[in-house]
C-alpha cells in the first residue's frame, strides 16, 4: 500500500495545512489565510522567475484556500503556465485550478484553448485527458468553438487509447449541453452507438451518458442503441460475458454500468422487435428472481449494488406500462421490501410504488400494501419516509378505499410534522372531494380538517367547501347543522369562523326551526367569535349579519344594534366602518323586497377545476427557487416555457376573492350584486372592462426609436413581438401576439387608436379571437403618415383566461416620426448652406444631456442609421461629431431635417442639435434622440 | 446526473467539494451549511436519502467524515458509488487525506466526470496516480 507522504509531497503545503487545522477559532484562520495570500502574492509578482515546483505549491495553496471557502482572485495567470509543464503533477495542478476557479467567460480562455490544443495533439493519453476533463468542466463557448469538430474524431478513432475515448465521451456531451448548434451530428453518431459493444466497460459507462442525451434529443437517429442495450445488459445481467474485469462489486456484476443500461432504455418505448422484446423481457425477469434468491454475500454493499438494479429495472417496468405480469411481479417485490429492516430500502420502496399505483396493470396490486403503508405513516421514524408514505396513500385511494385513507391521514395530521402538514391538508381536501359519494363526508371531512389543521388551510380548501356546499342543495341543510355545532368548541379556528359565518349567512335558515340553533342563538353564537377574529374575518362577519337581516327579520334589532355600537360604525380600519354604516342604511332604508334582491342567495359557482388540485400541483412544480437554476433541461425553451406557465401568480388566476359576498372595495352594495352575479370576483384583476388603463410600456416604446424589429411587451401571459417596415409616407406593421401560458385566451381583441387629429391613418383586420395556450397569432396594421405627429397610435389588447378575469392592456405603438424619413446625402457644403438657411429660432432644437448609453463610435453610427437619415462623413469639421440628413415624407408635404450630434467623452455629454424646415417637427425629434445616446 | 459531491467532518468543515454545474462561490458557502445541517441533525435509522429543493442528498457517514452527493437520479447506486469512492481512498492513501487533497481530486476525477460515472473499476481508477508515483519512485 503506498504510503503517500513521499518526497513529492509539497511541504510547504503540508505545513499551511496542519496550520489551518490548528487554527482555534475563525478569526485566527483567516488571519492566517491572509497571511498566506499576501506571501503568494509577493512570491507573483517578485522578479525571481518561480520554478515549476514552486508554481503549482503555490497554486495549490489557493486552490485549497477556495476550497475552505474563501474568494481567489488571482493566481490564474501562473495555473495557466502550469498548463504548458512537462511534469504531470504540474499541468494536472493547472488543470485543476481552471476546472475548479475559471468560469466559462474568463478572458483567459483563448491561452487555455492553446494549451488544451498542445495536449490533445501530444499524443499522450494521461495528458489528453488532462485537456479533455477541462474542456468538459469548463465548456465555454469558445471552447466549443475551438473543439467541437475534433473531439468526436478523438472519441471513434480506433487507435484512441481506452482512457481517453472515456473522457471524450464526458467531454462531447458538455460541449452538446452547452452548445448543440456547435456539435453537428455526421458519421460519428452512428459509430458513437456502437460504443456500447465495446469490449472495454470504462468506455461503455462513460458512452452511454453520452447516448443517453443524444437519444432524449434525437430519439430516431439514436434508436438502434435500444437493441445494442439490450444485448449489452443481456450478457451482464446472466452473467456470460467474461470481459466482467474487475467491474464486478461485491460479487454484482458492473451495477452500475447496469443502471446506466436499464436508464438509458427509460428513453424509448418496449422495443418493437420481438427477439430484442424477448431478450429485455427475460432479462428484467433475471433481475425480478435474483432478488428472490439467496444472497451470495451478507454484506450489505452486496445487497444495495443488487437492489440499485432492481430499482432502475422497476422503473423500465413501470415506463413501459406494458406487461401486467412483470408489473405485479414488481408490485410484490416491493411489498417485500416494504417490510424490510434497511430504512433506505422502505423508502425506496414506497417511492416506487407510488408510481406503480398510476398503471392500472397494478394499482388493485398496490392496493393490498395499504396496512402496511398505513402502519408506515404511524410508525416510521424518519420524516421523509412518512412523507413517501402519505405521497402512496395519495396515490392508491381511489372509491374503494377512500373513507380509510382520509380517515387515516386525518389522523395522521394531528401528529404530523409541521413541515409537510399543508401538503397533507392540500391532500386530504383533494381526496375527500374526489370521492365523495355522499356530500355529508366530504364536509365532515373539510370541517375535520380545519379543526385538526387550522393553520395549515390554505384559502383555496375552505373556499371550495364553500362552493361546493353552495352547488350542491341537498348537503346545504347538513353544512349549516355541522358548522354551527363546531362552532360550539370553545376554542375554534378563524377558518371554521369563516366556514361558518359564510354558511349560516347563507343557509342558516334550513336549521332554524331547531329552537337550540334559532336565528338569535345563531347570531349570538357568531358574534360571541367576532372580537377574536381578524379583520378580513369581521367584514366578512358583518356580511352574514346582514344576511342574518334578510333571512331573519327578527333579528333586524339586535344585529342593527351591534352595527350602530361605537366599536363599528367608528372602527378604525376604514373597511370595516363602511360595512357597519352601509349595512346599517341598506337594513333601515331598503324595503324588505329590495333587501331581499340584493341579499339573495348566492348563485351556484360554474365548475371548473379544483383550485385545490392547481394548488398542489403548483406546490410540487420545480418553481422554488434552488441551486439548480442552470440545470440544463431548463434551458430547453418548452421547459421555460411551462415554467412561465406555471408561474402566472395569483394575480391572473381567477382566485375567489376572500370576500365571497362580492363586496371588496367599498363598494356600494347594489353594485357590488352585480359583480357578485359574476362569481368570486378577482380582486387582483382590472375589475371590468373599464377606463382604458394608461400605456404601461414607455421603455419598450422608446427602444424602437432606432429600431423596427424586436419585442414590444412581455409579461407573465403574452408576448408582443413587432416587425415594421416603411417607405415614403407608407408604413406595414406586424405584430406577433403569443400566448405564453398553456391555457387558452378567449374573446381576444385589439384596437388600434390614434391620438391627435388626422395625423396617422392605421387600419387593421381584427385578430382570431381564441389564442391557444402557447400559440402565436399574427396581425397587420397599415400605417400612413398624414402629417407630422407627436403621439404615438395606441394598442388596446383585451382577453380572459379561463372565461374569467379580463386582461385589459394599453401599449404605444412604436409609430414615430422619424420612421418616414427618406436619407438624403450631401456634401459638406450643401449640409452648410442649408444649415443656415434654417436659421430662424424656432426651426432649432437642441438640448444638452448626459451619456445613458455606451458612447462607442460604432453603437452610435448604427443608432444614427437606425433613425432613417443619411449619416455623412466628412462634414463636420471635428471629426468626433456626427451630422445626418433627411427628408421626412408625411402625405401632404416634405420636411427637411438636419442633425448634428456632438459628443463629449469625457463628460459623458452629448449636445444635440437639429434644425428642420418645421419647427414641430424639431421639437419632437429632439424629444425622441435625447432619449437614446 | 450528480450535481455536486461534499466532504464534511461532523464540525461542518467542508473538506472537499466538486460541482458538476456552475454554484456562484457566494451561494455554495449556503448551499453547504444548508446541506450539511439537513444530513448532520439525522440520525443513524433514518434514511440515507434526502429530498432538498428540487434534487436529493444522498449521504454516507464515515466515522467523523460525511460524504453527500446532490443528484437527480437513482439514489441507491449513488450510495453505492459513494462506498466504491471510499474504498478506493481506502486502498491508496494510508493517512490524512487532507494533505493530499489534490489526489482526492484526481481520483474523484477518474471517477465521475460532468457529473456522471465514467469508471468504477478501482484498479484504473488508480492507475493515474500509479503513474505519478512510478515516475516519482524511478
Amino acid at each position: 500500500m503506498p504510503a503517500v507522504s513521499k518526497g513529492d509531497g509539497m511541504r510547504g503545503l503540508a505545513v499551511f495545512i496542519s496550520d489551518i487545522r490548528n487554527c482555534k477559532s475563525k478569526e485566527a484562520e483567516i488571519k492566517r489565510i491572509n497571511k498566506e495570500l499576501a506571501n503568494i502574492r509577493s512570491k507573483f509578482k517578485g522578479d525571481k522567475a518561480l520554478d515549476g515546483y514552486s508554481k503549482k505549491k503555490y497554486v495549490c495553496k489557493l486552490l485549497f484556500i477556495f476550497l475552505l471557502g474563501h474568494d481567489i482572485d488571482f493566481g490564474h495567470m501562473e495555473a495557466v503556465n502550469l498548463l504548458s509543464s512537462n511534469k504531470y503533477t504540474e499541468k494536472q495542478i493547472g488543470y485543476l485550478f481552471i476546472s475548479v476557479l475559471v468560469n466559462s467567460n474568463s478572458e483567459l480562455i483563448r491561452l487555455i484553448n492553446n494549451a488544451i490544443k498542445n495536449d490533445l495533439s501530444s499524443r499522450n493519453p494521461t495528458f489528453m485527458c488532462l485537456a479533455l476533463h477541462c474542456i468538459a468542466n469548463v465548456g465555454s463557448r469558445e471552447m466549443a468553438e475551438a473543439f467541437a469538430s475534433e473531439i468526436p474524431r478523438i472519441l471513434v478513432a480506433g487507435d484512441t487509447m481506452d482512457s481517453v475515448k472515456q473522457s471524450a465521451a464526458l467531454c462531447l456531451l458538455r460541449l452538446y449541453k452547452t452548445s448543440p448548434d456547435l456539435v453537428l451530428m455526421g458519421e460519428w453518431t452512428s459509430r458513437v452507438v456502437h460504443l456500447l459493444n465495446d469490449q472495454h466497460m470504462g468506455v461503455v459507462t462513460a458512452a452511454i451518458s453520452l447516448i443517453t442525451c443524444l437519444s432524449q434529443k434525437n430519439p430516431d437517429e439514436f434508436k438502434t442503441c435500444v437493441s445494442l442495450a439490450v444485448s449489452r445488459l443481456s450478457r451482464i445481467v446472466s452473467s456470460a460475458s467474461t470481459d466482467l474485469q474487475d467491474y464486478t462489486y461485491y460479487f454484482v456484476p458492473a451495477p452500475w454500468l447496469s443502471c446506466k443500461l436499464l436508464r438509458l432504455l427509460q428513453c424509448y418505448p418496449p422495443p418493437e422487435d420481438g427477439a430484442v422484446k424477448g431478450r429485455l423481457v427475460e432479462c428484467l425477469e433475471t433481475i425480478l428472481n435474483k432478488a428472490q434468491e439467496p444472497p451470495k454475500s451478507k454484506k450489505v454493499q452486496h445487497s444495495n449494488a443488487k437492489n440499485a438494479i432492481l430499482f432502475e429495472a422497476i422503473s423500465l417496468i413501470i415506463h413501459y406500462d406494458s406487461e401486467p405480469n412483470l408489473l405485479v411481479r414488481a408490485c410484490n417485490q416491493l411489498g417485500q421490501f416494504l417490510q424490510h429492516r434497511e430504512t433506505n430500502l422502505r423508502y425506496l420502496a414506497l417511492e416506487s410504488m407510488c408510481t406503480l399505483a398510476s398503471s392500472e396493470f397494478s394499482h388493485e396490486a398496490v392496493k393490498t400494501h395499504i396496512e402496511t403503508v398505513i402502519n408506515a405513516l404511524k410508525t416510521e421514524r424518519d420524516v421523509s419516509v412518512r412523507q413517501r408514505a402519505a405521497d402512496l396513500l395519495y396515490a392508491m385511494c381511489d372509491r374503494s378505499n377512500a373513507k380509510q385513507i382520509v380517515a387515516e391521514m386525518l389522523s395522521y395530521l394531528e401528529t404530523a410534522d409541521y413541515s409537510i402538514r399543508e401538503e397533507m391538508v392540500l391532500k386530504v381536501a383533494i381526496l375527500a372531494e374526489k370521492y365523495a359519494v355522499d356530500y355529508s363526508w366530504y364536509v365532515d371531512t373539510i370541517l375535520n380538517l380545519i379543526r385538526i389543521a387550522g393553520d395549515y388551510v390554505s384559502e383555496e380548501v375552505w373556499y371550495r367547501v364553500i362552493q361546493i356546499v353552495i352547488n350542491r342543495d341537498d348537503v346545504q341543510g347538513y353544512a349549516a347543522k355541522t358548522v354551527f355545532e363546531a362552532l360550539q368548541a370553545p376554542a375554534c379556528h378563524e377558518n371554521m369562523v369563516k366556514v361558518g359565518g359564510y354558511i349560516l349567512g347563507e343557509f342558516g335558515n334550513l336549521i332554524a326551526g331547531d329552537p337550540r340553533s334559532s336565528p338569535l342563538v345563531q347570531f349570538n353564537l357568531l358574534h360571541s367569535k367576532f372580537h377574536l377574529c381578524s379583520v378580513p374575518t369581521r367584514a366578512l362577519l358583518l356580511s352574514a349579519y346582514i344576511k342574518f337581516i334578510n333571512l331573519f327579520p327578527e333579528t333586524k334589532a339586535t344585529i342593527q344594534e351591534v352595527l350602530r355600537c361605537d366599536s363599528q360604525i367608528r372602527n378604525s380600519d376604514v373597511e370595516l366602518q363602511q360595512r357597519a354604516v352601509e349595512y346599517l342604511k341598506l337594513s333601515s332604508i331598503a324595503s324588505t323586497d329590495v333587501l331581499a334582491t340584493v341579499l339573495e342567495e348566492m348563485p351556484p359557482f360554474p365548475e371548473r377545476e379544483s383550485s385545490i388540485l392547481a394548488k398542489l400541483k403548483k406546490k410540487k412544480g420545480p418553481g422554488a427557487v434552488s441551486v439548480t437554476e442552470l440545470d440544463d433541461s431548463k434551458r430547453e425553451a418548452g421547459e421555460l416555457n411551462g415554467g412561465a406557465d406555471r408561474g402566472p401568480d395569483t394575480a391572473s388566476t381567477p382566485s375567489p376573492s376572500a370576500d365571497l359576498l362580492g363586496i371588496r372595495s367599498a363598494a356600494p352594495v347594489g353594485a357590488a350584486q352585480t359583480n357578485a352575479g359574476s362569481l368570486l370576483v378577482d380582486v387582483f384583476s382590472d375589475s371590468g372592462p373599464a377606463a382604458p388603463s394608461a400605456a404601461v410600456n414607455d421603455d419598450g416604446f422608446l427602444r424602437f426609436v432606432c429600431k423596427n424589429n424586436g419585442v414590444l411587451f412581455e409579461n407573465q401571459l403574452l408576448q408582443i413581438g413587432i416587425k415594421s417596415e416603411y417607405r415614403q409616407n407608407l408604413g406595414r406593421m406586424y405584430l406577433f401576439y403569443g400566448n405564453k401560458t398553456s391555457v387558452q385566451f378567449a374573446s381576444f381583441s385589439t384596437t388600434v387608436s390614434c391620438p391627435g387629429e388626422l395625423q396617422l391613418n392605421v387600419q387593421s383586420k381584427p385578430v382570431e379571437p381564441l389564442v391557444e395556450g402557447g400559440a402565436q397569432i399574427q396581425q397587420v396594421l397599415n400605417i400612413e403618415c398624414i402629417t407630422d405627429f407627436c403621439d404615438a397610435p395606441l394598442l388596446n389588447i383585451k382577453f380572459s383566461r379561463y372565461g374569467g378575469a379580463l386582461q385589459n392592456l394599453t401599449l404605444k405603438l412604436p409609430v414615430t416620426i422619424n420612421k418616414f424619413f427618406q436619407p438624403t446625402e450631401m456634401s459638406s457644403s450643401d449640409f452648410f448652406q442649408r444649415w443656415k438657411q434654417l436659421s430662424q429660432p424656432q426651426q432649432e432644437a437642441q438640448k444638452i444631456f448626459k451619456a445613458n448609453h455606451s458612447m462607442d463610435t460604432e453603437v452610435l453610427k448604427a443608432k444614427l442609421l437606425g433613425l432613417g437619415t443619411a449619416l455623412l462623413d466628412n462634414v463636420d469639421p471635428n471629426p468626433e461629431n456626427y451630422v445626418c440628413a433627411g427628408v421626412i415624407q408625411t402625405k401632404g408635404q416634405q420636411i427637411g431635417c438636419l442633425l448634428r450630434l456632438e459628443p463629449n467623452a469625457q463628460a459623458q455629454m452629448y449636445r444635440l442639435t437639429l434644425r428642420c424646415s418645421k419647427d414641430t417637427v424639431s421639437k419632437r425629434l429632439c424629444e425622441l434622440l435625447a432619449q437614446q445616446f | 446526473m450528480i450535481k455536486f459531491v461534499l466532504m464534511v467532518n461532523r464540525q461542518g468543515q467542508t473538506r472537499l467539494s466538486r460541482y458538476y454545474h456552475s454554484v456562484e462561490l457566494s451561494r455554495r458557502a449556503a448551499l453547504e451549511a444548508d446541506v450539511v445541517r439537513y444530513c448532520l441533525s439525522r440520525k443513524k435509522d433514518q434514511c440515507s436519502f434526502v429530498e432538498y429543493k428540487d434534487f436529493k442528498l444522498v449521504y454516507r457517514q464515515y466515522a467523523a467524515l460525511y460524504i453527500v452527493v446532490g443528484i437527480t437520479d437513482s439514489e441507491l447506486s449513488i450510495y453505492e458509488l459513494v462506498h466504491n469512492f471510499v474504498e478506493v481512498l481506502d486502498k491508496y492513501f494510508s493517512r490524512v487525506i487532507m494533505f493530499n487533497l489534490d489526489r482526492v481530486h484526481i481520483i474523484l476525477d477518474e471517477m465521475i466526470q460532468n457529473g456522471h460515472i465514467v469508471e468504477t473499476n478501482k484498479s484504473r481508477i488508480l492507475a493515474p496516480l500509479t503513474t505519478i508515483d512510478k515516475m516519482v519512485d524511478s
